[in-house]
């Protein structure tokens, strides 16, 4: 398996290194690595356990593992070493970093729209996915979405899932301006659950356990907004876009995304789960193409 | 209803407008439970802030020390500091560090209760200091000769001074009042379902920002209109003929 992946990252480099031939002012992202020996990956260090600080103050996570992994097969492909450096970026920056290149390629939680597509080249398929949910209390009884009638659950002011997911389960909906608000009303047992990303309730639990002991996700992730890992624009079709791409499929069909779930103590996503199925089947929303429909 | 519902349902079709308050049975479900919520909230704190403004004016007259000082350590408390903060305070701090203490779960009031109990106290400060100028404003000479009748203090507040004084301050009140249905509002930051809240649902779920603004505005022209002509009716009715002109 490893070697045709090999294989096809050779191939792709292949193809990209006579590109760059044909071109020879433009050099490709995938070629200035290898020369380099470096690849400056933008990750997320404040969004554990997909990107965090350890008590030494290195970003580590989740997504910082895949950009490593990246840089392993790119290096095995080029036999060369090359070194991941780490970019913190946030939300509000990511996109800009990728495209002043102040980073080669981006892993940083970043939810998969049309409109980022439009600035920045998210490549095939998506490696991850986040979803609406309750984080409820043990003793609420929530077991699933049913149950949420006539209990009191907290929401934000604004959001669109109250109205979808909470009302129309018949949940007496108590909804705050801000998350503080909420996480108090929430500790104080005003309500006995909270309806929102799951992806904010993992990090609750993992930074602080104790403060969280009685609380867990309690109904299934519904909802799915996937993650995209994206390149610059003018990269998607070029080596680094392929090799990123061809890496994700990898992960998913070897299930090492389920591993790293397990590695950073995330519950297992049953959108990673499905995944491994998909791409063990050879769906098309596991190739590197974009097919219509597969994002909204 | 039915043809009202076309109607809107008609004017969304055709220029975009949707008001589904009109045709969409959640939506104006809850809508009308925003508004009831609005309406007797705004009724209890109205009685209840007069009921505190009379005790507190009386309360300052005291011959004591201690309950004129307490009166305006209340009257600085209240009114020097915001509703909204009022209101996060109690329900978040009060509210929880004293469930804390009793070990309860839950919070020991809803938000409702805690609405009713900060907007009311605050609006009670306000008509403290509103009643204490009526009182003032009522003559000594007439209080002294109620006093040579042998009226006792409770009596004179009661029949002499309080009805003067309450006429002298009706429009001050009148203002404080109107200010007060409108302060409900802040009560949505701590999930009171009154007429914002709900408004402030309905236009996240339907993206009917404008209409739910104009809608918004119009409850409260009308909430505050019919107040308005109350208490002016009651102005006209207690008029004493030659008194305050």
């Amino acid at each position: 398996m490893l070697r045709s992946i090999k294989l096809a990252l050779a191939a792709t480099i292949a193809t990209a290194a006579a590109f760059a031939a044909s071109n020879a002012s433009l050099a490709g992202t995938l070629e200035d690595i290898i020369e380099r020996g470096k690849m400056v990956v933008g990750t997320k260090a404040d969004y554990a356990p997909w990107g965090m600080r350890d008590a030494q103050g290195n970003i580590v996570g989740m997504e910082i593992d895949m950009a490593k992994d990246l840089a392993k097969r790119i290096g095995d492909a080029a036999g060369k070493e090359i070194e991941v450096e780490l970019v913190a970026a946030v939300a509000s920056n990511r996109m800009q970093f990728l495209e002043q290149g102040k980073i080669d390629l981006m892993i940083a939680t970043m939810s998969d729209k049309l409109e980022r597509r439009e600035v920045v080249g998210i490549v095939q398929p998506n490696y991850y996915s986040s979803g609406v949910a309750v984080f409820a209390h043990k003793d609420s009884g929530i077991k699933d979405w049913p149950d949420l009638e006539g209990k009191n659950i907290c929401g934000t002011q604004g959001a669109w899932y109250n109205k979808e997911w909470g009302e129309k389960n018949k949940a007496n909906m108590i909804v705050f301006k801000g998350v503080p608000e909420i996480e108090a009303a929430l500790l104080d047992g005003r309500c006995v659950g909270w309806l929102y990303d799951d992806s904010a309730f993992i990090p609750r639990k993992v930074n602080d356990p104790e403060k969280w002991a009685d609380y867990s996700i309690s109904t299934p992730v519904v909802a799915d907004v996937p993650w995209g890992a994206a390149v610059r624009k003018e990269d998607v079709n070029e080596g680094i876009g392929k090799a990123l791409s061809a890496a994700i499929i990898d992960w998913h069909k070897t299930g090492m995304i389920v591993e790293w779930e397990k590695k950073w103590g995330i519950p297992a996503t049953k959108w990673v789960a499905d995944m491994v199925e998909k791409c063990k089947a050879g769906n098309k929303v596991c190739d590197d193409v974009l097919d219509e429909g597969e994002i909204k | 209803m039915e043809t009202v519902a076309e109607w809107f349902l008609w004017l969304k079709e055709a220029h975009g407008i949707k008001l589904t308050i009109f045709y969409d049975e959640l939506d104006r479900t809850r809508f009308l439970k925003g508004v009831w919520t609005t309406i007797h909230l705004s009724f209890v704190c109205v009685l209840a802030s007069i009921v505190i403004g009379i005790a507190g004016a009386w309360l300052q007259m005291s011959p004591l020390v201690w309950v004129r000082r307490i009166m305006s350590g209340y009257i600085a408390f209240f009114r020097n500091t915001p509703p909204l903060v009022q209101l996060y305070f109690f329900y978040f701090a009060v509210d929880s560090a004293l469930s804390g203490l009793f070990g309860i779960r839950g919070g020991i009031m809803s938000s409702y209760g805690w609405a009713v109990m900060a907007l009311s106290f605050f609006a009670g400060a306000f008509n403290t200091e509103i009643f204490r100028a009526g009182i003032e404003a009522v003559p000594k000479s007439t209080t002294e000769a109620a006093q040579a009748l042998g009226y006792s203090r409770f009596q004179i507040f009661r029949y002499i001074t309080f009805p003067l004084a309450y006429r002298v301050c009706l429009p001050a009140l009148n203002n404080n009042l109107i200010n007060l249905v409108k302060t409900t509002t802040v009560a949505y930051a701590i999930a009171v379902p009154e007429t914002l809240y709900i408004s402030n649902q309905i236009w996240s779920d339907e993206y009917n920002v404008p209409e739910m603004m104009n809608v918004v505005w119009v409850v409260y022209i009308v909430l505050v209109g019919v107040l308005v002509w109350l208490m002016h009716r009651w102005e006209k009715a207690i008029r004493v003929p030659g008194f305050g002109q």
